[in-house]
């Protein structure tokens, strides 16, 4: 397939957009720009594609730890306020139990854990993935509109060291891509 | 396409069973639940809002006639003093359940046929848990200090009771209600983009645009979402147990027979997860056949949540025998008394038609035709369902009109604002499914898309490369080290 430039770009280059037909293509297209020492590239796909992260060499998420801490801080802070409450705030003799009587603070130490763990889940996840960012070069791209739909892409930044908007878009018409295009810079 | 769908269960698949009917690509699957939304109202979709709207009217009629006047309207009294109000709470957070057992727990398990059914299942939840929140807060009665229950400091120098079963409910259920709120929106945001990027009108654009964070199905992102959501999952299905181990222990905390059991926590869950699939299977089927998903919401899918009934509503009548037993073999004179008074009772007849809906109903189901008959499911769902209320009326009432001493006993009626506000909580429900039907995706679409057989990269479609690849003609040698970004 050609490489096809719809449009050459007034300004300076985003980055180059490819598009490939099906998962498979996809996947061996990523291993292969993986290999060619690529770093600042991705891939866009409609759902997550089994083992996509693996070829395209990408480390486990570090999520988890922050939802761990955030977790472990509800659930302590959950505890420490029962605690403060009724041993030192406003301490009262309910059912002969003794101030501190800590089995009973147990079901709401957890979920105050999970409450605080589920916002650290969501909001680390956003925050790690850079979102919300309404505004993205990318969105340029009329093919690039069936990303959430049934087409599979993959990016490469134009300040990727190994970046060359001909060489570059060369080896990705010749992974099988169906179609390539030069995306311009927001600004 | 009956017949189909009927070979297709009677065969048992090596491997991967079909999930999803008629082989679609992954653009018709966006094309069939994303068109729902898109396309004008249907004039059905009145025939269920308009009715839905109206019951929610009255439930604010009764509402504020309850605020106005004191729960006094209610048929309340001495001894009865929780009647239908913590009944239809423990209804509607037990129909929640279901939900999260389907959106995290089938997750945990890889049971990826949840993913046909999983958004509104957890919609459903979200619901179920607005509606079960209502009714504590409005028996409360003087509403206007229900904040006295967050430990908010205040000039009166006065914080809630932490110790008290009542108060771990007000943490389980808000909880609850939040984590599945994030659940649901995470998973939401994939598909969000998908209207957003379909979008044809400018309100469109920007509303979906604006819920969808400007996600753009980066491969990065996935990464740390997938992680996400199977955190969530992870959390997800702790807290649910938890929730309903506290709604029991509303009562099993109490010194009351009847109340004081220590197998209310597995029993309330199971039966929690036994309605709240017969009120998915309800809506499943409305939902299905409303908006032509049967090839993606399919007789499989109603195979395997019949399962589920059947199993749960076994586990809810072996709990119901386990009762009866103990309250005999603890030699306990009022404990016994209770439950005699349940089955022979004034009672009795709700006892019996609690035993006859949850525990003899769902028996239907070790038959195949009758997990596959989409008429037998409907009607099964809505007798279940009608019978696990029973069970929480049975359990709250039953345990409290024959106090200790005979001089105060008693038995409650219900009034017509008992009435209004139960049907209410109905309207309140399915308005809100009916809106959720409406405006949102109702199929998890990128997660559908990731069971078709397509999705795979080393699957059917790939085989011809992965061949190359066993072969030892790999199109790329091995990662350099140092070369992942």
């Amino acid at each position: 397939m050609p490489f096809l430039v719809n449009q050459l770009p007034k300004g300076p280059y985003y980055g180059i957009l490819a598009e490939f037909a099906t998962p498979t293509d996809l996947y061996h297209a990523c291993e292969r720009v993986r290999d060619e020492g690529f770093t600042k590239w991705d891939a866009h796909t409609p759902f997550p594609v089994h083992g996509l992260e693996k070829a395209m060499g990408i480390r486990r998420s570090p999520l988890p730890w922050i939802v761990l801490v955030a977790g472990l801080s509800g659930a302590a802070g959950g505890f420490g306020l029962q605690w403060w409450v009724h041993a030192s705030a406003y301490p009262l003799v309910i059912s002969g139990k003794p101030y501190f009587s800590w089995p009973a603070f147990i079901p709401i130490t957890f979920e105050l854990g999970v409450l605080f763990a589920a916002f650290g889940a969501v909001l680390g996840m956003l925050a790690l993935n850079r979102l919300p960012m309404h505004h993205h070069p990318l969105f340029r791209s009329k093919v690039f509109e069936r990303v959430t739909d049934d087409a599979f892409f993959i990016s490469i930044e134009s300040w990727d060291p190994r970046f060359d908007p001909s060489a570059t878009g060369k080896l990705l018409t010749s992974l099988g891509a169906r179609s390539v295009e030069l995306l311009e810079s927001s600004e | 396409m009956a017949q189909t769908e009927a070979e297709l269960l009677d065969n048992p698949v090596e491997g991967n069973p079909t999930l999803i009917l008629r082989s679609p690509d992954f653009h018709s699957i966006t094309e069939v639940v994303a068109e729902a939304v898109e396309r004008p109202t249907p004039i059905g979709w009145w025939f269920f809002f308009i009715p839905a709207v109206a019951l929610l009217g009255l439930l604010g009629v009764a509402v504020s006639w309850l605020f106005w006047e004191g729960i006094g309207i209610w048929g309340l009294n001495i001894p009865v003093g929780w009647a239908w109000d913590i009944t239809n709470f423990v209804f509607w957070v037990g129909i929640g359940h279901a939900g999260t057992l389907i959106s995290a727990i089938l997750f945990l398990f890889r049971q990826k046929w949840r993913t046909s059914i999983n958004r509104s299942a957890e919609a459903m939840t979200i619901f179920a848990v607005m509606c079960a929140l209502l009714f504590p807060s409005i028996h409360v009665g003087r509403v206007w200090v229900m904040y006295w229950v967050f430990p908010i400091p205040n000039q009166m120098g006065v914080w809630p009771n932490f110790r008290s079963p009542l108060l771990w409910d007000v943490f389980a259920v808000s909880v609850y209600g939040t984590v599945s709120v994030l659940f649901w929106y995470v998973g939401l945001i994939p598909d969000l983009a998908t209207m957003r990027d379909r979008a044809k009108t400018r309100v469109r654009k920007l509303v979906y645009g604006f819920f969808a964070l400007g996600w753009r199905g980066s491969v990065r992102n996935w990464n740390h979402y997938e992680s996400a959501y199977l955190v969530l999952a992870a959390l997800a299905t702790p807290l649910v147990l938890s929730v309903h181990s506290v709604v029991s222990m509303d009562f099993a905390v109490s010194l009351l027979p009847g109340w004081h059991t220590t197998i209310f926590p597995p029993y309330f869950v199971a039966g929690a997860i036994f309605s709240g699939f017969a009120m998915v299977v309800t809506l499943m089927v409305i939902c299905r056949t409303a908006f032509r998903l049967e090839h993606i919401i399919t007789l499989r899918h109603f195979d395997y949540m019949a399962k589920i009934m059947l199993v749960t509503g076994s586990m809810v009548g072996y709990a119901y025998s386990t009762e009866f037993f103990t309250s005999w073999y603890s030699g306990n004179p009022y404990e016994f008394f209770t439950f005699m008074n349940r089955a022979l009772g004034p009672y009795a007849w709700a006892y019996w038609i609690m035993i006859s809906c949850n525990v003899i109903s769902p028996q239907i189901f070790w038959f195949k035709k009758a997990r596959t008959s989409i008429p037998i499911l409907f009607a099964s769902s809505i007798v279940i369902n009608i019978g696990m209320w029973f069970e929480r009326f049975v359990i709250i009432v039953t345990s409290l009109h024959r106090d200790f001493l005979p001089s105060a006993w008693g038995y409650f009626r219900p009034t017509i604002w008992d009435v209004s506000c139960l049907l209410g909580s109905f309207g309140l429900f399915f308005t809100m499914f009916c809106l959720f039907v409406r405006f949102l995706p109702m199929v998890a679409t990128s997660e559908v898309k990731t069971v078709l057989p397509q999705a795979d990269p080393h699957g059917h479609a790939g085989a011809e490369r992965e061949s190359r690849h066993h072969h030892g003609r790999r199109l790329s040698p091995e990662p350099a080290p140092g070369s992942a970004s």
